[in-house]
């Protein structure tokens, strides 16, 4: 195995560190939507793909920044989220969890075929000028570490969602309802609490971190039909790492994995990056199956 | 105040209701008895809209809420406390009482947590702690908490004294007797007949889903046909 130089290795952690943490608002997402429905939405990736279109229009036709285009796409994909849940995979799955299993599949197959008619199979990208910049970031030992910025950017607005979430789910009615929801349905209902209502608006959270994970990918990533299956891929290892349903998980989860796909890219070649990444999961199936934060079975 | 009609009811292909017919007064207490199986709790489940009715019908406070949402049911005062207790183990004791007026009452909520705080001490040395880590007792003292915090017109307590110790059923039902004092109608659903015989002032014994007995409470307890109900003989 090649040797480098503790500078390369750190900056190669730094980047795995900032990739991490937009993995880990898809994650979020993904895991949101398990802990409090206890369904696995395999729409998660169409809808990211969906969003990464979206933001690419903003970008195209209106001359939106992606950072910019995160304050009206954020609402949008809130209520599309939320409009999904409420009358299709709700009515459509009549409370039966293999029903919703396969409502969200035929959803994720619909909406890819919509979007692969609509903007071809071609891959597209947005050209901004920050792209390709790199912050410097100095080191006492040696020469300061070259971190791209959009990548920082992604880092600090992954991290702002995941604390404005926090407080969202502590510090609110809805958050606790949300939460309450998650762990006694029955109980929740003779509170008060309208559990269908619950569940979409969990849905539409979900689907709006998609719209911010989208907007903070899109200016150094392309975007086709199929893009968001590779990132849920990622997502999935990340949530069953975290402990599914863990909200804190999903994010150290998207983290530890940013940081194995980094390194396992620096010292396997950048081919065999992704191969880390299951390893690991492979490992935390094996010793750990419940996850980092999971409850224990 | 609570009114039902010849309720039908069920799961599937299962018959639970075959046609129940109860009433509830204005600071009444009312017990229904039976024994595992009889129904019970699915008569509850119907009252607070969980479960759909197949026949007959529910009425609150004069209008018919019959098919309408749990939460719309609660929001007009009837409010149960339920079998299990369901409280929300992963959230804190506060966030539990917090919820119970999630729908309705939530503007005297500060007012109400220091009530609830007052009749039940133990949950304000517990406040910021999970509710999942409570014990048994202090889970159903939870519930009745939260069911307090919505202000009730009418409470339901299902199997209130399930699964606590002989001294904690006391004080349950020393509870109940003192809830009633402060002019609440109680419908109170047990297994624990002679302690709800003695506090209730009518009592209905559920049989096979119809109701083999009702009466006055001194008088149901007299009847011979109670021991009949209750071990099947």
């Amino acid at each position: 195995m090649n040797s480098f130089p503790p500078e390369i290795v750190l900056e190669a952690v730094a980047n795995g560190l900032l990739t991490g943490a937009v993995y880990g608002l898809v994650a979020l997402g993904l895991t949101l939507v398990y802990g409090v429905l206890h369904i696995i939405n395999f729409a998660h990736g169409a809808l990211l793909t969906l969003a990464m279109y979206a933001a690419w229009v903003a970008w195209a036709a209106f001359g939106l920044d992606p950072y910019v285009a995160i304050i009206p796409l954020v609402p949008i994909f809130f209520a599309a989220g939320y409009a999904v849940q409420r009358l299709v995979i709700g009515p459509a799955s009549r409370g039966d969890d293999q029903n919703i299993l396969l409502v969200t599949l035929g959803l994720s197959i619909v909406l890819e075929n919509a979007m692969l008619a609509i903007f071809r199979s071609d891959t597209l990208s947005v050209q901004v000028d920050y792209a390709m910049e790199v912050v410097e970031a100095p080191l006492f030992f040696s020469a300061p570490m070259l971190l791209s910025f959009p990548r920082l950017v992604g880092f600090g607005v992954a991290f702002l969602v995941a604390g404005v979430l926090f407080v969202l789910l502590t510090m609110t009615d809805t958050g606790r309802a949300i939460r309450a929801v998650a762990k006694e349905r029955t109980g929740a209902a003779l509170s008060g609490i309208d559990v269908a209502h619950i569940y979409a608006v969990t849905f539409g959270i979900g689907t709006a971190c998609l719209a911010v994970a989208a907007c903070l990918l899109l200016p150094s990533f392309y975007v086709n039909p199929r893009v968001g299956n590779a990132f849920v891929l990622v997502a999935f290892t990340i949530v069953v790492m975290g402990g599914m349903g863990s909200v804190p998980g999903a994010l150290l989860g998207g983290l530890v994995i940013g940081v194995v796909e980094s390194l396992s890219g620096l010292y396997l070649g950048d081919s065999l990056g992704q191969l880390g990444i299951f390893v690991i999961f492979i490992l935390v199936l094996l010793f750990r199956p419940t996850g980092l934060f999971g409850a224990r079975a | 105040m609570l009114e039902v009609r010849d309720l039908v009811a069920g799961y599937g292909l299962t018959r639970v209701l075959e046609g129940v017919s109860l009433e509830v007064g204005a600071g009444e207490v009312v017990a229904v008895l039976g024994s595992n199986g009889a129904g019970k709790t699915t008569l509850n489940m119907v009252i607070s809209g969980l479960v759909a009715a197949r026949g007959g019908e529910v009425r609150f406070a004069g209008d018919r809420i019959t098919g309408l949402a749990p939460a719309q049911v609660m929001a007009r005062g009837l409010i149960q406390v339920p079998e299990g207790r369901k409280i929300f183990p992963n959230l804190n004791v506060r966030e539990n009482l917090e919820l119970g007026s999630y729908r309705r009452a939530k503007a005297n909520r500060a007012r109400n947590l220091e009530k609830v705080f007052a009749t039940f001490p133990r949950l304000r040395e517990r406040v910021a702690q999970p509710a999942g880590t409570l014990s048994g007792g202090e889970q159903q003292m939870l519930a009745i908490g939260r069911g307090m915090m919505a202000e009730p017109l009418l409470l339901i307590l299902d199997e209130p004294s399930l699964g606590l110790s002989p001294l904690l059923v006391e004080e349950m039902f020393a509870l109940i007797r003192r809830l009633h004092a402060d002019g609440l109608a109680i419908m109170l659903v047990e297994q624990n007949v002679a302690q709800s015989l003695d506090i209730a002032g009518r009592a209905y014994v559920l049989e096979h889903g119809r109701f083999a007995l009702a009466g006055r409470a001194a008088e149901v307890r007299e009847n011979p046909e109670l021991k009949r109900a209750y071990l099947g003989l």
